[in-house]
């Protein structure tokens, strides 16, 4: 067992892929003599040569399609983008190139590439380096979309990601690269589509994905204090969504609260909850609750910003909420229904 | 092939539109080259204070800094002040230059409400409508097609105004950047391009971005008017951009200046910048630095003495310590506020109140 930080994790679980099967390539902005912009690829290199860790000009739409194509000839690229807030300049390659062909082509051409880079909320980077792309890349077929809280998952997930045979698009946080985490020694793959119970709990399921798993979890600690034991879930796949992990934890709990970055209108929570009642309404005590950003875009001033993501105070007066208990009400909230 | 209804092609030589302009302005008078000086030393102080309030987490995010590439600017702003502007990221010295107050400024970036876009925006993001600056955006290169729009609107409304637009080295290998490169010169739009080559993106040196390093040469593939020029002094950027903004308004199109200059300081704050050769920043410093060499005209072409400079850099250093105290002193957004900012108000109006009678009727 080794303690690693998730960009250590990250890194392990590319050059272990990179050394098995030289099809595997790394290509983004800084990856290579920069040792990344995050230094997720330092070493890599050094390790590797210029033709497998590959920088790349500020050209997102010519290497994302580049990944495509090689993809398609028999290669599986890793392509960075050194945030996802980079990839709307790209994003009809990932959307109507690599999500497509195999469909397209009848079932002749798939692409086993992955996509991947920090997203999602950063700190007072304002409007255009804090988007989150979940319910954007989750929306198509064709595509997967993968994320994790640790390191542990980040390291079985990216392996598992860069042998998948289809496009994955992998989401990470800058905000996390340093966090350390325990990964065992012995080399594993976690399967893509799995949710993970992080903290079981009889009274309400809470369901997340991403680096707010951890900000549930110390919300989940917060409600055990109060007598409320809280189911938490880590969803850790989008697509595939791990379906019965989520009517098994919520038909037990009969209550159900989302958490997730982005926004709630067309979101993924949405999706969600939908399911969610269409499934479990028989078992349902409350309506599923969602958590997410504030429908605005990204201030930059710390005062604003702190109040747009979720947080464990919206956490737990959700989790209130669906345990049928009045807490206090939002001052700046515009959802209704939803803290 | 072509149809045989094309026009012959020009020879491929003279595809390579070099601005051929002469300088348009008289020289710089002793005042208005003061003035330049007074900006260039203004905008690098403030910089150093953004430095030094980063490092103390009262600026919080990415900052890039703009120290060493002044005279760009500042340049351009001498001849294009009335003009509009848009730019990338590194904003802080356009934005000085364009005629954002360094209290407006500085505010911003500790975002506060007094600041340029209301603590909203932060330093890639400083607006000013008043100055037609039309803001610094976070991706790299999105922002170039803009300009086209801008100095459409600006020729449709017969404004005689340019739109110069700035980015660097790194974003010239966009997309974004070759398309919109491509639409100017079809329209023949007022557009001045600058592209800014302080010689990286980020930590990657211009050779290994781009096959080509000239960067001006991006407009020859489109038939675009072009020119390279040296950005360490003030004046001569401030008489090519000029002759760029002539040309553009001549209704000949647009103009693609590659303006060579340098960043002192690593990307942004966090980058430390050890993927230069040792000695690079050293060098051009002492040979380029463009305020050293303002200096040097003014007491060598003016006959202004120590005193008078060293007056005009304690009255900078006034100025930008006033900057800092405001920002400080200045009131956080109100979290009342956190929803004013997704619908711009309707004040078009809505009503069924327009005399069609005259137009023409529609055939049917
Ligand atoms: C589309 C996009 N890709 C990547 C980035 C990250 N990034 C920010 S600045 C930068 C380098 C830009 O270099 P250049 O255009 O030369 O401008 P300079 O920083 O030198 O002023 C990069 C890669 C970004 N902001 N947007
Ligand atoms: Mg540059």
């Amino acid at each position: 067992m080794a303690t690693l930080q998730i960009r250590e994790a990250l890194r392990r679980a590319m050059r272990e892929e990179m050394i098995r099967d030289p099809s595997v390539f790394l290509m983004g902005e800084e990856v290579a003599h920069y040792n990344g912009a995050y230094k997720v690829s330092q070493g890599m290199l050094e390790e590797f040569g210029e033709l497998r860790v590959v920088d790349t000009p500020i050209s997102e739409g010519g290497f994302a399609g580049l990944g495509v194509g090689a993809a398609m000839a028999g290669m599986r690229p890793i392509i960075e983008f050194m945030t996802w807030n980079f990839s709307f300049v790209a994003i009809d390659q990932v959307i109507n190139s690599a999500a497509k062909i195999w469909q397209m082509s009848g079932g002749q051409y798939n692409i086993p590439m992955v996509f991947r880079g920090p997203n999602g909320l950063a700190e007072n980077l304002g409007s255009q380096h804090s988007t989150a792309v979940d319910s954007i890349v989750a929306h198509f077929p064709g595509l997967k979309v993968v994320t994790y809280c640790d390191a542990h998952d980040a390291y079985g997930l990216l392996k598992s990601a860069i042998r998948d045979d289809n496009p994955v698009c992998f989401l990470e946080s800058e905000l996390t690269y340093g966090q350390k985490g325990e990964v065992p020694d012995q080399e594993f793959l976690i399967p893509l589509g799995q949710a993970k119970v992080r903290r079981p709990g009889k009274d309400l399921t809470i369901l997340s994905w991403g680096k707010q798993v951890l900000m549930v979890e110390a919300a989940a600690a917060k409600l055990a204090e109060q007598g409320i034991e809280a189911e938490v879930v880590d969803l850790r796949s989008l697509r595939p969504l791990d379906q019965e992990a989520i009517y098994a934890s919520v038909s037990r709990t009969r209550r159900c609260v989302v958490v997730h970055e982005g926004y709630l209108f067309a979101g993924v929570g949405a999706e969600i909850a939908a399911r969610v009642q269409e499934v479990c309404f028989d078992h349902l005590d409350a309506p599923v609750l969602r958590v997410a950003n504030r429908d605005i875009n990204q201030p930059y001033a710390t005062v604003l910003e702190k109040l747009v993501g979720p947080s464990i105070d919206r956490v737990l007066a959700a989790a209130h909420r669906v345990m049928g208990k009045a807490s206090p009400a939002e001052s700046t909230g515009t959802n209704a229904l939803t803290p | 092939m072509k149809p045989e209804s094309a026009p012959p092609d020009e020879p491929v030589e003279s595809l390579d539109r070099l601005l051929r302009l002469p300088d348009p302005l008289p020289p710089c008078t002793r005042d208005e080259l003061l003035g330049l000086y007074r900006q260039m030393a203004l905008i690098r102080r403030v910089e150093e204070l953004a430095a030094k309030a980063y490092t103390q987490r009262k600026i919080l995010g990415f900052c890039h800094l703009y120290i060493g590439q002044e005279s760009v600017a500042v340049g351009a702003a001498a001849s294009t002040s009335d003009d509009y502007w848009i730019t990338a990221y590194r904003d802080h010295g356009h934005a000085m230059a364009k005629g954002v107050s360094a209290r407006a400024m500085m505010a911003e970036l500790f975002g506060k409400r007094t600041g340029a876009s209301q603590g909203q925006g932060g330093s890639m993001h400083i607006f000013d409508k008043s100055v037609r600056f039309m803001g610094g955006y976070g991706i790299v290169g999105a922002h170039v097609p803009m300009a086209n729009g801008i100095a459409w609107a600006a020729r449709a409304r017969e404004e005689e105004r340019v739109c110069v637009c700035f980015f660097g080295d790194g974003a010239a290998n966009q997309g974004a950047f070759f398309e919109a490169l491509c639409l100017a010169e079809l329209y023949r739009l007022p557009v001045v391009f600058i592209c800014e080559n302080n010689g990286y993106a980020m930590g990657t040196p211009l050779h290994r971005q781009s096959a080509v390093t000239d960067m001006s040469l991006r407009a020859r593939g489109v038939g675009m008017t072009r020119e390279q020029l040296a950005g360490w002094d003030v004046q001569r950027v401030r008489q090519r951009v000029a002759a760029a903004r002539q040309h553009a308004l001549s209704g000949q199109g647009p103009v693609l200046l590659e303006i060579v200059t340098y960043r002192y300081r690593g990307h942004s704050m966090s980058d430390p910048a050890k993927y230069r050769p040792a000695g690079e920043l050293e060098q051009v410093r002492e040979r380029n630095d463009p305020l050293t060499l303002t200096r040097r005209d003014l007491q060598k072409d003016h006959g202004l003495d120590d005193a008078a400079i060293e007056a005009v850099l304690a009255s900078v250093e006034e100025e930008a310590d006033d900057s800092w105290a405001f920002a400080e002193s200045s009131a956080e957004p109100d979290p009342a506020t956190l929803y004013d900012f997704v619908y711009a108000p309707q004040t078009t109006s809505l009503a069924a109140d327009t005399d069609l009678s005259a137009a023409r009727p529609q055939e049917s």
